[in-house]
């Protein structure tokens, strides 16, 4: 990013702190906590340690940092070296990115910036202009993204709760204030478990690694009982009403599934993954020790700011998280899709000069899409 | 400690106190290598041993759940203890654990009777008590099921490698796995041998009894038989091709592939300045980051930590296995292509 647009940006994202520091709280047990911040063009500060909201507020004031993250562990010294830290516990974390979705949308919203001439098109594998296929992807998430994100998240509650017995109240969801969610489950049975255990659990509710035995089919002596029913709890339940679709196609369907045999039924199972499993990114489940986006503080991918969505159903993250200010500015955009903004339309630019209010001109910039006029 | 009735120590001598055991009969080592009768004793701890190197589990006197003689009683445990002081003084370690894997094996089976068993409810309370004591499981019986908390569950499972023992192919509910009688048990089977193991390994060596050393001396010769060496046919196995052919292309490699890579090849013994040119066709390729995550990944930078390999099993959660016939039984890439022989 240019020098005078990390500036504007830095001078945006000031005074959205000075005016919302009510949204900008240190999270419970913020003390057993690893903070970390970066800088516009900067590497990642981290292994640091705030106990109170003032202490968090001046290091927004100090520092004006271009991202701020936190743990969901919990460690003895949070501001020592990995290895010294002490890991105590960590709450479940569930990443949810329409990226990951595989919606047939994205190609509309999706641009491709060169990263050898810096040439910005809409093709997806390899630069028009200079043919390099080193490429980076920006996109610009439209209604479809955030409601199919939404859907992922009810499916994992679901599990949550009946599966796994974690309670209502103790599942908190975060638009991430780019293109996807965070949840949060907090007071689990799971508290304590490490990586491999955790692995274990995103597989579980990815609908990953099944064996055809679990759902009724075996190699030999195979028997109609032993297929699962729709008022089973867990996988076998959700599966039943994924493979026989209604009660009366069960019998006909049973059949079907062993004249096929064993090895086509595991086909059905590894195909029901992309359908009925959950789409986290499983490796942000698994990881102990990472740093998550603080809630109430911006994205410098968008400029939007990570929100806890109190209804998710009703939630629009391009209305509700977006908090800048709409004072008019001159940028040159350089930006092939159209999107929406606060309940606007903006673009498509081509290359051109044109005046727009501060949060279009940061999520644009923050994009890669436009500069400073 | 588990208070513990005559037969129950029989079934599992592993928790009865040694020495203590000695005194209480009114025996001394000494005696079993010289008394006559009692020699016999030694010989019985030596099949018991012989049986367990051979991979098989220790047919006992014990018929049921009772014994069957008041004379087996002791002999069982005789037994037990005699082949621990066998095995210590041979000094050999792949004998121990062979050895802990069978009578853990052994205590399995009683451990899963006792657990099934519906007319003594005294037996089944024990056998909980005894996977709770020892190993921390909390287990409830409901109905015909032993049920478990999830995250206890998989404390356990993630040591299995089978497929079977995935989360995904249990039956769970409100935040309890259902298991049988067996799978419980077996749930607990590393436990176990790791329990037996490190009470042989921690007990005190004593110095050579008089009539022991025929015993002994046998047991070092059979040791001889299960040492082992392995052959590496030297290629990579197909997860590291397909990250060095996304490199190769230009294509982006995930956070996740790029760390396998290297954490595997620095396994390997490659260095740092050997990797780093693997990587400059990423898209968003930096030299000088690169380096820096080398470094810090073999450890030379940063913490110290030197970074391993990851599990297949971990591989698979991240999409970047490609397993095919030849890397049945490996748990990691990097036992890749070696044989044992």
């Amino acid at each position: 990013m240019k020098e005078n647009d990390i500036k504007f940006v830095e001078d945006s994202f000031k005074k959205y702190y000075f005016v919302h520091f009510d949204q900008i709280r240190v999270p419970n047990r913020a003390s057993e906590r690893e903070f970390g911040y970066q800088k516009f063009n900067s590497g990642m500060i981290r292994h640091i340690s705030i106990k109170s909201d003032n202490e968090l507020h001046l290091l927004f004031m100090q520092n004006i940092p271009s991202d701020v993250y936190c743990s969901n562990a919990y460690y003895s010294f949070p501001n020592m070296p990995m290895n010294e830290k002490e890991w105590k516990e960590a709450d479940l974390i569930f990443d949810i990115d329409a990226k990951d979705l595989n919606l047939s949308c994205r190609v509309n919203h999706t641009v491709s910036i060169c990263s050898q001439c810096n040439k910005i098109s809409k093709n997806s594998t390899q630069c028009l202009k200079c043919n390099s296929t080193k490429l980076e992807k920006k996109s610009l998430p439209c209604k479809n993204c955030i409601d199919a994100s939404k859907t992922e998240i009810l499916k994992l509650s679901e599990i949550l709760i009946d599966d796994l017995a974690v309670l209502p109240e103790n599942i908190h969801v975060y638009f991430s204030g780019n293109e996807g969610f965070h949840v949060y489950v907090y007071n689990s049975q799971f508290q304590q478990i490490g990586s491999r255990e955790r692995s274990e659990l995103a597989d579980y509710i990815m609908f990953r690694g099944m064996i055809p035995e679990t759902f009724g089919m075996k190699k030999f002596k195979l028997d109609r009982s032993t297929f699962p029913d729709f008022n089973e709890k867990g996988w076998r339940g959700r599966f039943s009403k994924y493979v026989f679709g209604s009660k009366s196609k069960r019998s006909k369907i049973i059949s079907e599934l062993i004249a096929n045999g064993y090895s086509s039924f595991q086909k059905i199972l590894d195909d029901a993954s992309e359908n009925i499993g959950v789409k986290i990114d499983p490796n942000v489940t698994m990881d102990i020790h990472r740093i998550f986006r603080l809630p109430g503080s911006i994205n410098s991918k968008s400029g939007l700011t990570k929100l806890f969505c109190q209804n998710l159903s009703k939630f629009d993250p391009y209305v509700e998280a977006s908090f800048l200010n709409d004072d008019s500015i001159e940028v040159i955009a350089n930006c092939p899709i159209q999107f929406n903004l606060k309940n606007k339309k903006f673009g498509p630019y081509n290359n051109e000069k044109v005046a727009v209010p501060t949060f279009v001109a940061v999520y644009m910039i923050c994009k890669k899409l436009a500069t400073l006029a | 400690m588990l208070a513990l009735g005559q037969d129950e120590i029989a079934k599992y001598p592993f928790l009865a106190d040694a020495g203590q055991y000695l005194k209480d009969k009114g025996f001394t080592l000494e005696q079993f290598g010289t008394d006559s009768d009692l020699k016999q004793l030694i010989d019985k701890a030596f099949d018991r041993i012989l049986v367990a190197a051979d991979g098989k589990i220790y047919k006992s006197d014990l018929d049921g759940d009772h014994v069957q003689t008041d004379a087996a009683l002791p002999r069982e445990v005789f037994s037990f203890l005699l082949a621990i002081v066998l095995l210590k003084l041979s000094g050999m370690h792949t004998l121990i654990k062979r050895f802990a894997l069978a009578e853990a094996r052994r205590a399995e089976k009683y451990l899963e009777k006792d657990l099934a068993n519906i007319s003594d409810e005294s037996k089944k309370q024990l056998a909980i008590k005894i996977i709770d004591d020892l190993f921390s499981v909390q287990i409830e019986k409901q109905n015909d099921y032993f049920v478990i908390p999830v995250s206890n569950y998989l404390k356990h499972s993630i040591n299995f490698h089978e497929r079977e023992w995935k989360l995904i192919n249990r039956h769970v509910e409100n935040g309890q796995v259902y298991l049988t009688p067996h799978e419980t048990v077996r749930l607990i089977r590393k436990e176990l041998g790791t329990y037996i193991s490190t009470k042989i390994i921690n007990a005190k060596t004593p110095s050579m009894i008089p009539g022991f050393e025929d015993s002994v001396n046998k047991l070092i010769l059979l040791s001889k038989k299960f040492s082992t060496y392995t052959v590496t046919t030297g290629e990579y196995p197909p997860c590291i091709k397909h990250a060095i052919e996304i490199l190769e292309k230009g294509e982006n490699l995930p956070h996740s592939g790029r760390f396998m890579l290297a954490t595997f090849l620095l396994s390997k013994g490659q260095t740092v300045q050997q990797i780093a040119p693997l990587f400059k066709n990423a898209p968003d390729y930096n030299e000088r980051v690169t380096l820096y995550q080398l470094n810090h990944l073999a450890g030379t930078s940063g913490s110290g930590t030197q970074y391993s390999c990851p599990s297949c099993e971990k591989l698979k959660t991240q999409t970047l296995c490609f397993a095919i016939p030849e890397c049945n039984n490996i748990i990691n890439p990097l036992q890749f292509g070696k044989k044992r022989s």
